[in-house]
């Protein structure tokens, strides 16, 4: 597999995808340093996001992403730095 | 000091013969069945094929994308039960504090078909592909947690697993909880497994009706009884303090005047079982005498020798041909834990109507000495009403409604 990013529309996909979405909240607003907690999910939703982007992108995330990936600007960082790491052996 | 009475302030059905109180009451007045061959899963290779299912039930027209994700079937129809039984109370959630309501529902078997869904992507594509949300959207006490987070309510909750018993068994904790101080609760119960696990589940049970006719599939009291066909849905039931119900100007559907329950003795050791005791508790518990009593809901298990002792149980306390007997769950299949919820809320729809819905198709074995209300609906001056209910493995229960 190439190098992929991983951008915000992929994780709006996946979010609405595998928990849904508040019907308070406007995913295609300015969420990008918003916390998950007010755009309405709860850790389990962040597992469940979590679990799905592996999936999808054949990377095995660290714990601590989950608990420390605050926002979406956070979460795509963490991903796009395993993507980058993950590149060389998941293509060979 | 007086112990406060408990009355029900608001009804949420759900029911195979009738989406929402009105739908339902007026298919049950009607003798209108629910029971028809299953669509949910293709059935044709089961022995038993008919079922009672929940019809029109579309949950994106009622609950938000966050709640499907995470939802079964059961936990849909329980959340907008509840919708429907607060608004009936005429209750806000949002303005009441959160630690003075709480949840108590029954479950029999949990959330059946999310559960399957997930532990086929388990065996098929891997644990990487099951949803976080297995972790609590099978459990039994899935629907009270729901319940309780959609409505924000803090107060005591919990739920009570007794098979079909449950539903009567988690409105005498409800009652309880308010008797101890707790303003409302919400309780009743929705059950739904028809799904292909849940399926070979029950047919393991051995009590399925096998039969593919709609109408004679389950005959409870029929000397052609020969098991029961499940159903899906319930009623969700607002039980508040009386006194708190009228002081806020709600109208009041009855009382949850008396319970009883008990557990059966071990199979083969000859002693009674247990119904008559818990039918005889509920009575002392209401301060009813048994010609006090107008209607009996029958628990109705459609197995010959439980129609027995459910007919032997009722004729020791009530005489034989002593009391009208019916069973409205001919039109909608046994619930489990949803049956006698759906059984309390049809009792009182007929105490405020003056009308005993029927058991539909029954002819019934002249052996086990019933008035049973056959047939037609039998109209009638209602003031108090025992449901019964038993669940597999030896539980009975028995609650008296009383008019308000």
């Amino acid at each position: 597999m190439a190098t992929e990013a991983f951008t915000l529309e992929d994780l709006k996909r996946i979010l609405r995808e595998g928990a849904g979405a508040d019907e308070n909240v406007d995913l295609d607003g300015d969420i990008l340093d918003m916390e998950f907690e007010e755009l309405g999910y709860e850790s389990l939703a962040l597992l469940e996001t979590c679990g799905r982007i592996e999936r999808e992108y054949a990377i095995t995330l660290d714990d601590n992403v989950i608990s420390d990936a605050k926002t979406p600007r956070a979460l795509l960082d963490a991903v796009t730095a395993h993507l980058a790491g993950a590149a060389a052996p998941v293509a060979a | 000091m007086t112990t406060p009475r408990v009355v029900v302030t608001g009804l949420g059905i759900a029911a195979p013969n009738g989406l929402g109180t009105e739908e339902y009451w007026a298919a049950t007045r009607a003798g209108k069945t629910g029971i028809s061959r299953i669509t949910r899963f293709d059935p044709a290779q089961y022995p038993a094929k008919l079922a009672g299912e929940v019809p029109g039930f579309s949950a994106a027209d009622h609950l938000p994308s966050r709640l499907l994700a995470q939802t079964d079937h059961m936990t849909r129809l329980a959340l907008v039960a509840t919708d429907w039984a607060l608004e009936d109370a005429g209750v806000d959630p949002k303005a009441l504090p959160e630690y003075s309501m709480g949840v108590v529902t029954a479950s029999s078997s949990g959330g059946f078909e999310f559960g399957q869904g997930e532990l086929q992507k388990l065996w098929s594509q891997g644990s990487q592909h099951v949803s976080a949300y297995q972790s609590f959207a099978w459990f039994y006490a899935v629907n009270s947690g729901q319940i309780s987070i959609r409505n924000g309510m803090k107060g005591p909750s919990g739920v009570v697993v007794s098979d079909q018993a449950g539903g009567l068994d988690a409105l005498a904790q409800a009652r309880r909880q308010i008797r101890k101080g707790t303003a409302l609760i919400v309780s009743g119960s929705i059950d739904a497994s028809i799904c292909p696990w849940g399926w070979v589940a029950q047919l393991a049970g051995g009590r399925l009706s096998t039969s593919e006719a709609a109408d004679r599939a389950y005959l409870p009291f029929d000397e052609a009884a020969a098991g029961h066909v499940p159903g899906e849905g319930g009623a969700i039931l607002i039980l508040e303090d009386e006194q708190a119900a009228l002081a806020r100007g709600a109208e009041v559907y009855g009382e949850i005047a008396g319970y009883g329950a008990t557990f059966d003795p071990a199979p083969g050791s000859g002693r009674e079982p247990g119904l008559r005791k818990a039918i005889e508790v509920a009575l002392a518990d209401a301060g009813v005498d048994a010609s006090d009593v107008d209607v009996v809901f029958a628990d109705a298990a459609a197995v010959p020798e439980l129609d027995r002792i459910e007919a032997e149980a009722i004729n020791a306390v009530f005489g034989p041909q002593g009391v009208p007997v019916t069973a409205p769950k001919t039109m909608t299949g046994r619930l489990y834990s949803g049956a006698a919820p759906l059984d309390v809320a049809t009792a009182l729809l007929a105490i405020r109507e003056g009308l005993i819905p029927a058991t539909t198709h029954v002819e019934p074995d002249p052996g086990h000495d019933l008035d049973l209300v056959c047939g037609q609906p039998r109209t009638s001056d209602l003031r108090t009403a025992l449901i019964l209910a038993r669940g597999h493995g030896g539980f009975n229960a028995a609650l008296v409604v009383r008019a308000a």
